[in-house]
């Protein structure tokens, strides 16, 4: 237990394979665990898991990126609770690129999963964490946002917002004593990953979530996890774009 | 993507299959699955040979329907999902005074996979069976989840059914309240044979386990170390976990010399007037997780494991079997001697009433023909060997061993009549063959 027992995280977008990692993580390490997200059959089911493995509350919640209405009770519930109150939104949802060139109204969808739906909850909580000085806000974009690529670029730009979302709510917080992690993970064996063409150094989500909370301890401001991602990416935003246009990575 | 083609092993490494793999991470993924697709369920492959293989063809893997769901401190009944490890539930539940009441050598394994080989413990002489402390599961069927009780017919089916009955999504287990969170151990010397398997047929303890030296001979035949434990209040530091195997280890690593001193020098680390140590649950229950790939040990290669047991009345044949494997130089030092009781929960479960033996084999050239010589051994006393282990048995073999396999078999082509959740293993045995 290296954590304080008085510490609350809300784990947003908790049914996907890295925050259920995390979720549990934090319930052995004793801490209490909001988990939300859409299908609150399967959230349930990891709440039961986190109390029964050693959180001494956990909850399940709904959250959807694109129904605001759903923020309010999730913020008024983390207000509710006493202690350091922290957050982690894995969020975002990535349909395949072709799909959105042929119907480009979908765009509005990736960047509210992506961007806007999981700012505007952060932007509700900040106040939260500045008022009782401290505490932490983990937001997980992607490697997709640190260039535009033909592949996926609609999914990586709504992250790359996020990124400079996250890079400002850390300008911000860091004046109460508050603070502000982004995560950018490779390649990670979740339902998304698996049997997927052109794989490498595939990650275990519980190395992932081990490093965020390790980031999180040494107050890390942006981590690139496995850790070699932060080489590729240089590699790949060093390439001119006279060269990188011309590309298909 | 809901499949993904890969290569995959049982845990001795000598058997592999290269087929699909889905991994649904929800109940209701496996549901769909289920409907859609009907395939055997897989948990953590820790079946040695090919009952976790599917070659050619499809598997669901249940690795991520691992939840803990509800526990009830009234009635010691907890619900899990089928793919929760074992050792899991040791960690969450041993401090807090409860454990499973049967646990298995490797707590890797899953709640699911230990149903379908109704897997024993080190208690077994007293508790029975892994299937007998299930209260409740549920079946997911190409029409729907169907949850059974012991008193349906398809429970002892499915328990020690190898998945023949379909993939299980969520178990309701019996669990017991322990003493403590220690295990206190008292390990003994065993000259010989006789006095240990007299030793075996009168100990007392909750728990009884025996290491066996299967490479000595003469008046030091099946000499070994007996471990009888109780649980217990107690402070230890907890297990330490999580070495890895770096690599494959060469093949002279487990040569006849090497594995003759080795055991010597293990079984004089024991007093000759024995001792008592405390150990964490862990390390008692599980003492190879602790290197996590110990099964890279015996190279790229790979092993079998022999496991049989015969009735109490055929305790000689003990002395023949490891007679000609001691002389053979070809065990390793993981070799396992236990008095069984006669506890079963389903129609092919392995734990019946007598002494059980398991050696494990660096897969050599000689190998095989040294375990069918066992086989039939076993066979001839009215024994029968663990089909979880089982790499070189036939088919003609299993009827005598099995007595209600035809019986199983009707009810499980009644239940999948296109052999959906066929495995390599009960293809290579026709175990669901009906005459």
């Amino acid at each position: 237990m290296t954590e304080t027992p008085q510490e609350t995280w809300l784990i947003v977008g908790a049914t996907s394979s890295m925050a259920r990692a995390l979720a549990r993580e934090l319930a052995e390490r004793g801490a209490a665990v909001i988990v939300c997200g859409r299908d609150m059959v399967d959230l349930d089911a990891t709440a039961a898991d986190c109390r029964l493995r050693g959180a001494p509350f956990a909850e399940a919640m709904r959250f959807d990126a694109r129904d605001p209405e759903s923020f309010p009770a999730l913020i008024d519930a983390m207000a509710a609770r006493e202690g350091t109150l922290n957050a982690a939104v894995f969020v975002g949802s990535m349909p395949p690129q072709e799909e959105i060139d042929g119907a480009p109204d979908m765009l509005d969808g990736v960047v509210a999963d992506s961007f806007t739906g999981p700012a505007r909850l952060l932007h509700m909580l900040a106040p939260l964490l500045e008022e009782r000085q401290g505490g932490t806000i983990v937001g997980v974009g992607s490697v997709a946002g640190d260039r535009g690529r033909v592949g996926n670029y609609v999914y990586g730009s709504a992250k790359a917002g996020f990124a400079t979302y996250m890079s400002g709510l850390r300008n911000r917080l860091t004046r109460s004593g508050a603070h502000a992690v982004t995560v950018k993970p490779g390649f990670v064996d979740t339902a998304m990953t698996w049997g997927l063409d052109g794989m490498f150094l595939v990650a275990p989500p519980e190395a992932v979530a081990e490093s965020i909370l390790t980031a999180v301890a040494k107050k890390k401001n942006v981590l690139y996890t496995p850790f070699f991602w932060r080489y590729i990416m240089m590699i790949i935003r060093a390439v001119p774009e006279p060269i990188f246009k011309k590309m298909s990575i | 993507m809901t499949w993904k083609t890969a290569e995959y092993a049982g845990w001795g490494r000598f058997f592999t299959a290269r087929g699909e793999l889905a991994r649904p991470e929800r109940i209701s993924a496996l549901s769909r699955l289920a409907t859609e697709t009907p395939a055997p369920a897989i948990g953590a492959c820790r079946s040695y040979a090919d009952a976790c293989l599917n070659a050619g063809g499809r598997a669901i893997t249940t690795a991520r329907l691992n939840r803990l769901l509800g526990f009830d401190a009234e009635t010691g009944i907890l619900t899990a999902e089928a793919g929760v490890p074992l050792g899991d539930i040791v960690t969450a539940f041993g401090a807090k005074g409860w454990l499973p009441t049967i646990l298995p050598g490797t707590g890797f394994a899953t709640v699911g996979g230990a149903i379908a080989m109704d897997v024993h413990g080190k208690n077994h002489h007293q508790k029975g069976s892994f299937g007998q402390h299930v209260v409740e599961l549920t079946l997911h069927l190409p029409d729907g989840p169907r949850t059974i009780t012991p008193e349906d017919p398809l429970f002892a089916a499915t328990v020690g059914g190898m998945g023949q009955t379909g993939p299980i999504g969520t178990v309701k287990l019996q669990m017991q309240p322990v003493r403590g969170d220690v295990m206190m151990v008292t390990e003994q010397r065993m000259p010989n044979l006789d006095s240990f398997l007299d030793h075996l047929d009168r100990s007392e303890a909750t728990y009884t386990v025996g290491w066996i030296d299967a490479t000595a001979k003469g008046d030091a035949l099946g000499r070994g170390i007996l471990e009888e434990g109780e649980t217990g209040p107690g402070l230890v530091p907890p297990a330490k976990r999580g070495k890895r195997v770096p690599m494959d280890a060469p093949s002279f690593a487990l040569s006849g010399p090497i594995v003759r001193n080795f055991n010597a020098a293990y079984y004089r680390r024991i007093p000759e007037r024995g001792r008592t140590v405390v150990k964490p649950l862990e390390d008692f229950f599980f003492p190879l997780d602790k290197i996590h790939d110990w099964n890279r040990l015996y190279g790229k290669r790979g092993f079998h494991q022999f496991q049989c047991v015969v009735p109490i009345a055929a305790r000689e044949v003990l002395r023949d079997m490891l007679n000609r494997v001691s002389a053979s130089g070809l065990a390793s030092p993981l070799a396992v001697l236990k008095r069984m009781g006669p506890g079963n929960a389903g129609m092919m479960s392995f734990p019946t009433e007598g002494y059980t033996l398991a050696i494990d084999f660096p897969a050599r050239d000689e190998a095989p023909d040294m375990i069918r010589t066992l086989i039939g051994l076993v066979q001839d006393v009215g024994g029968r060997v663990y089909l979880a282990k089982d790499a070189f048995a036939t088919a003609e073999q299993m009827d005598a061993m099995y007595p209600d396999r035809a019986a199983w078999a009707e009810i499980v082509n009644d239940l999948d009549p296109e052999h959906a959740y066929e495995t390599d293993l009960t293809r290579r045995l026709a175990l669901r063959t009906q005459t």
